[in-house]
């Protein structure tokens, strides 16, 4: 009940502000054009008949680039604004948990998120209507992208505790995250060991199975811990308060 | 209803609150009287469950702060110092996410809202956006949101800063209303405030308690002053002289610091008595007696200033005792 109120509150923040819409706008524009590069690439070289390795690999490839700088100006107002504000000393005056503040924060992002990534469903509707393909392994494909993005809202609310600042927030949101994607890509600057351990942790190369269509609980698990352990870092930071004294 | 025992809180190395002690009875209005800075915000958050003390304990409606704040959050109603509320709620739907965030069933919520917004004269703004609300009624409506649930205990920070004379009528109004069935305690650093609303102050200073009367009390002391502000028409030695001269007056000193002396043709001086002794009388006698225009005598009030300075004096010459000791009731010096 707490939560469904906190939750309903968040979301309807983000459906009053123009930062919503332009962050929508802006991420389907630039997901409209990818899908229109990469299908007239693949229509143009048609590499061999294979259209999930060709075309919707590369395009969920490339989706993701667009949610790694669109998500975090999702997230960076959450905790950010409402310390900005002073809304938050009364929020936690509140017969609330922190666990409901957080949990209900990082849920409205992710319907939020989720919507936005919903309309992008329109791309494999209209490639079927024009000529059928197999649909299972793109569901796959969107399953990661939908983890990949809770992933980048989970450490985008962590972010947004820290700071007053959202756009603070945002920016070591998206260099925390981009890191995460880079962290893997220089073999020769690092050790085969290292690498070895570098390719377990980066999120993109975790993603790239579910991009091939593929649902490995490896992975699953990975986002998994992911989300959980910056959502446990998110109370710890809402927790310090207690010992702090500042807000 | 609100115990607090040797509250101590530090920040890092500042101490905000050390050793504080007072209980309220359930139904008592409180003032917690002090400068800015002087600790009343802190022991508000500890009470509101914000943060826990660092040491020693409160307990608001049985409930320990520290240890059962959710449960004790359920029984307060507060209203922060600056009150900010989500800018781009509309007021109504603000009210509705409160009710919903204490578990209000539908019914109760529909009728508290409307008694509140009531109570509070927020039916006007019902539907505009908290962004564009003046002050005076952001302030209501952070007292209808304390309000709402009907709470046993409600904290109040400042209620009526930064309101219009009228605005701060109708809050002292409202709060005075509360008296008997709600356990309050507010705190303000303006000192007729406490007078008119509260029935027990608890004068607080750099962390601790300085006093601890009833409001009464409190406010016989500051009109009972034995300082008179004199106003004179006249030469400024020769009335310096006469004032001095008057039965009762200990001593005289310009008024420079209280009063608007920039008339050259007026001087103003505070003439010093013994408390309890009607000199003003025997002043105005003196003044007209030598022929000059007597433009003004008044009690000059204590200030809050000099309440403080006065009081943590006493402390220091009088017994180091404990908190609950009130220097106020002690007689002048």
């Amino acid at each position: 009940m707490t939560f469904l109120a906190l939750f309903r509150k968040e979301l309807l923040s983000y459906f009053v502000s123009p930062l919503f819409y332009v962050v929508a706008a802006v991420f389907l524009c630039l997901s409209g054009y990818y899908f229109y590069t990469d299908l007239i690439f693949f229509v143009t070289f048609g590499f061999g008949m294979n259209i999930l390795e060709n075309f919707w690999q590369l395009l969920l490839v490339d989706l993701r680039l667009v949610m790694l700088l669109s998500i975090p100006l999702l997230s960076m107002r959450l905790f950010a604004e409402e310390k900005k504000l002073g809304t938050i000393e009364l929020l936690l005056t509140y017969p609330v948990r922190d666990g409901e503040v957080v949990s209900a924060k990082f849920a409205a992002c992710a319907v939020v998120f989720g919507v936005m990534l919903a309309c992008t469903l329109l791309y494999p509707i209209y490639v079927n209507i024009l000529q059928p393909f197999p649909w299972l392994p793109l569901l796959a494909g969107y399953l990661g992208l939908f983890l990949l993005g809770l992933s980048f809202i989970a450490c985008g609310v962590f972010v947004s505790s820290l700071t007053e600042s959202q756009v603070v927030a945002g920016m070591a949101t998206i260099g925390i995250l981009l890191f995460f994607w880079i962290v893997s890509w220089n073999e020769a600057a690092t050790s085969p060991q290292l690498l070895r351990l570098l390719i377990r942790v980066s999120m993109f190369d975790h993603f790239q199975t579910f991009a091939r269509g593929v649902i490995d609980a490896q992975d699953v698990a990975y986002f998994l811990s992911f989300i959980g352990f910056f959502g446990f870092l998110t109370l710890r930071v809402l927790e310090s308060r207690k010992w702090r004294g500042r807000r | 209803m609100i115990e607090i025992e040797h509250l101590t809180k530090h920040f890092g190395a500042t101490h905000a609150v050390r050793d504080v002690s007072f209980h309220v009875k359930r139904g008592e209005v409180i003032g917690l009287l002090g400068p800015n800075g002087s600790g009343k915000t802190t022991i508000m958050r500890v009470l509101t469950g914000f943060f826990p003390p660092t040491a020693g304990s409160a307990r608001v409606a049985g409930y320990d702060a520290a240890e059962q704040s959710l449960a004790l959050r359920r029984k307060i109603g507060y209203l922060p110092e600056s009150v900010v509320l989500y800018p781009d709620m509309r007021v109504r739907r603000f009210l509705q996410f409160c009710a919903d965030v204490r578990g209000m069933s539908a019914a109760r919520k529909r009728a508290r809202i409307d008694s509140v917004m009531h109570d509070c004269g927020l039916q006007e703004v019902a539907g505009r956006l908290i962004g564009t609300l003046s002050k005076g009624y952001r302030q209501r409506l952070g007292l209808a949101q304390a309000l709402l649930h009907e709470p046993e205990v409600l904290i109040l920070d400042e209620p009526t800063v930064g309101l219009d004379p009228r605005q701060i009528i109708e809050i002292r109004g409202l709060v005075r209303a509360l008296r008997g069935r709600t356990t309050v305690l507010l705190s303000t650093h303006i000192l007729p405030e406490v007078s008119m609303t509260c029935e027990r102050v608890i004068i607080i200073d750099r962390g601790s308690i300085v006093a601890e009367d009833t409001a009464e009390a409190l406010t016989r002391r500051v009109e009972g002053s034995d300082r008179s502000l004199v106003r004179v028409e006249g030469p400024a030695e020769a009335v310096r002289a006469a004032l001095a001269a008057v039965p009762g007056v200990e001593r005289v000193e310009p008024a420079d610091a209280v009063a608007d002396v920039s008339d050259c043709a007026v001087c103003g001086f505070i003439a010093h008595s013994n408390s309890g002794e009607p000199v003003r009388k025997a002043i105005a006698a003196a003044v007209v007696g030598h022929g000059w225009g007597l433009i003004e005598v008044r009690p000059l009030a204590l200030s809050l200033e000099d309440l403080f300075v006065r009081l943590v004096t006493e402390e220091g010459a009088g017994s180091q005792g404990s908190s609950d000791l009130s220097p106020v009731t002690t007689s002048n010096q």
